[in-house]
């Protein structure tokens, strides 16, 4: 008997061995260890490290880079770590490391994951003593607003964005376009890539303009069609979903629609994507944002313009999706750390990042006071983004992986198996109020 | 245990008698139980552990607290977990039969062969020891309805270009083709060797009595091949209903979800995944991994009972 328990002592004694000789690695400066009691007690020289996590957008981790070292030159009691995930696993990370008390002290996110990330309790509300509800109100133009949750924000973003019409000019010529006149309605747009599509043997070769819904397309269709046929999308209070509220939102959908059943302009999975079809010149107008600047100027060989998007009638309702990515504050982060990420926070939004964000990134500075700055409007890039940026409208996501799925399964319906529309496109509101309704029976705004 | 605490008489005792008690066995005993204590620990840590986790879990409602039903219900209600279901029985049953007839010809047929034998052995295993991501990747740019190999390939015969990977109806049997065609190699392997452990005599015998080819196979063959068949039949059907990383890389990314377009290629796994990491309701998720559990459990009871089953010839 008691050999056995000296046996079972034994192994004990190594089995907590092994353990603490996983666990006695210093978590120097890690993550989520800001709680620590003695972490507020202890002299102002003591150097603080945050970590800052974002999703691998190439012009972004450089750019951020460059920044931190600059605010560290400003700081140099404060270092930052950033990390960088590849998108499609992005949140999956943040989630993990946050529930295994691993996550990091400052992360970016897009602005309609909030509401999923305050409920996952991954964020905390910005302090106060950071910025109060007015200053930020104040300081950001008026599509930030979107970003609070049940009242409060729990980030800010550095820049924002819209989306243009991006064209090939050397398509426009060569299917005997003007390349200097962009179409300027959406029945000009469509005739236009007629002209410019080449099927070969059912097979599409070249397409005049890409139809896309899960990328931007389908805030093309909330925002733009929907708005410029006369319907708005959602209640003011967002909790109704109002597509079908009058047949011309019907109207819409089956324009919408037309572009990937009748119009035959165009393959949604062309060439992998719009983005990459437009780069190997086998795409002659594409929706993006001006997020894609940077990288269709370096990948493109043809010559491109770009163009505010197309209305309904010659000189009709300009429209246009705004969007945003947010840097918040990490949960649980706390005392010297929670002091740095403020720090670090406030430099990531101040005027002067916001114009380098511009140079480096091509997302358009939030700042209120930077949105009529007359250089940037006059750019021939940046400037249709800028004045697209004063018809935007930033959807209100309560949960836009689910929002995004569900059209991107209604509309696979109609495309695939060409499912009827207008019953099809009540069925997606309805599912569209489902997702609200059950994020609101949590919620009060 | 009782707590000792290190300066207790006891303790005391235990320590000074530490060296000079037990038999040489019960020390060797001992360093046994210290190595296996690690793996053991390990075991329990990565595998044990998170499977009982995840069987509470699936018990709890996200966000909420108290023992319920409510995932379970959710489940059986859902219908892309039956879409799910079905699509993965499907997968069963396209694959399975398909890689093991393809792996028993191709076994026969590198079997009739003398010169570079071990060429073509390697050719037809090379795609099951191949990164199945690759291979994937490999197949849906192959899949391309505008751009791909195989269209191209048709369209010489003048067949109309085809969906492929798109289209709700074509998907699946797609995805079996990527699966069959690198699974195959391992069941031409396995019945190779299965072929070269029967007796050449038996052949001979029969041959001398006057037996034609066709009845050389069925009855002598295909009998004593039965059990090397019965394996490779139960470990395809556990992989197949494990089948999660061609459906990921074939139809994943770009936009939507792994699983579409529609759900047509959804297996039990993908929804899993899904579901839990990318709706992060990881205890729906583990709801459907206890109704995976239990399918796999009953494949395993079956494959107790068939292979310890004797062959009488």
């Amino acid at each position: 008997m008691l050999g056995k328990v000296r046996v079972t002592a034994a192994a004990s004694v190594l089995a907590l061995s092994v353990l603490a000789g996983c666990s006695s690695k210093p978590a120097e400066g890690g993550p989520g260890s800001g709680s620590s009691p003695n972490s507020s007690s202890s002299s102002n020289s003591e150097p603080v490290t945050i970590t800052y996590w974002q999703y691998s957008f190439p012009a972004k981790v450089t750019l951020i880079q460059k920044l931190i070292e600059e605010f560290q030159k400003q700081n140099p009691n404060i270092k930052v770590v950033a990390q960088d995930f590849p998108y499609d696993q992005y949140n999956q990370k943040v989630t993990a490391a946050t529930n295994a008390k691993n996550g990091p002290d400052v992360l970016n996110l897009y602005y309609g994951w909030l509401p999923q990330y305050v409920q996952d309790g991954i964020l905390q509300p910005l302090p106060e003593s950071f910025m109060s509800k007015a200053d930020i109100e104040k300081y950001y133009i008026p599509m930030v607003k979107e970003s609070q949750i049940d009242g409060k924000y729990y980030a800010v973003p550095t820049a924002v964005r819209s989306l243009a019409l991006f064209y090939n000019k050397d398509m426009f010529k060569k299917a005997g376009l003007d390349p200097n006149s962009p179409p300027k309605t959406w029945d000009e747009l469509i005739s236009y890539a007629q002209k410019m599509t080449v099927y070969n043997n059912g097979k599409l070769e070249q397409e005049g303009f890409a139809p896309d819904v899960s990328g931007q397309g389908y805030h093309v269709f909330e925002e733009v069609l929907l708005r410029q046929w006369g319907v708005t999308p959602f209640s003011d209070d967002h909790k109704k979903v109002l597509w079908n509220s009058s047949p011309q939102g019907l109207a819409a959908f089956q324009y919408y629609m037309d572009w990937f059943t009748k119009d035959k302009i165009g393959d949604p999975n062309f060439n992998t994507d719009y983005e990459t079809a437009f780069k190997s010149g086998k795409a002659g107008m594409i929706i993006d944002g001006s997020f894609a600047i940077q990288s269709l100027k370096k990948d493109t060989a043809a010559e491109w313009g770009v163009t505010t998007l197309p209305t309904k009638d010659p000189g009709g309702l300009k429209s246009n999706f705004g969007s945003y990515w947010v840097h918040g504050i990490a949960k649980g982060v706390s005392g010297k750390k929670l002091e740095a990420a403020q720090k670090f926070l406030k430099f990531l939004i101040s005027e002067e990042t916001q114009k380098t964000w511009l140079k480096e990134v091509g997302e358009l500075p939030a700042a209120a006071s930077l949105s009529d700055d007359a250089s940037i409007k006059a750019d021939p890039i940046y400037g249709p983004f800028v004045s697209g940026l004063k018809d935007a409208h930033a959807t209100y996501f309560v949960n836009e992986k689910d929002e995004r799925q569900a059209i991107i399964d209604k509309t696979n319906e109609i495309i695939l198996n060409k499912a009827p529309v207008d019953k099809t496109f009540n069925d997606l509101v309805k599912k569209q109020q489902e997702i609200r309704d059950e994020y609101f029976s949590q919620h009060s705004n | 245990m009782k707590r000792v605490a290190p300066e207790s008489p006891q303790m005391r005792s235990l320590l000074r008698d530490w060296p000079n008690r037990g038999s040489l066995e019960s020390k060797r005993a001992l360093t046994a139980y210290t190595f296996l204590a690690i793996p053991m620990l390990f075991f329990l840590g990565i595998r044990i552990a998170p499977t009982i986790y995840a069987f509470a879990m699936s018990f709890f409602k996200k966000n909420g607290s108290g023992f319920t039903l409510y995932n379970y219900q959710k489940m059986f209600a859902s219908p892309d977990f039956w879409h799910a279901l079905t699509n993965t029985l499907l997968y069963v049953i396209i694959t399975v039969p398909s890689q093991l007839a393809i792996g028993i010809v191709l076994a026969l047929m590198i079997g009739r062969i003398e010169r570079f034998k071990g060429l073509y052995r390697t050719i037809y295993f090379l795609p099951y020891i191949t990164s199945a991501v690759a291979i994937s990747w490999v197949w849906r740019l192959m899949y391309d309805p505008n751009n791909g190999f195989i269209n191209a390939f048709l369209e010489l015969f003048h067949i109309p270009a085809q969906q492929w990977l798109k289209s709700p109806s074509e998907a699946l049997v797609a995805v079996s083709i990527v699966i069959i065609w690198q699974s195959s190699g391992y069941a031409a392997l396995i019945s190779m060797a299965g072929l070269e452990s029967i007796p050449k005599s038996y052949y001979e015998a029969a041959r001398i009595d006057g037996a034609s080819p066709w009845q050389l196979f069925w009855r002598i063959t295909w009998p004593l091949l039965n059990p090397t068949l019965v394996f490779l039949a139960v470990t395809g059907v556990i992989g197949a209903l494990q089948t999660f990383t061609q459906i990921a890389n074939l139809t994943g990314g770009s936009g939507g979800q792994a699983g579409g377009p529609l759900n047509s290629t959804l297996s039990i796994v993908v929804y899993v995944y899904n579901q839990g990491f990318n709706n992060f309701n990881l205890q729906f998720a583990s709801a459907v991994t206890v109704v995976l559990f239990i399918l796999i459990l009953i494949v395993t009871i079956l494959q107790m009972k068939l292979i310890n089953r004797t062959y009488d010839y």
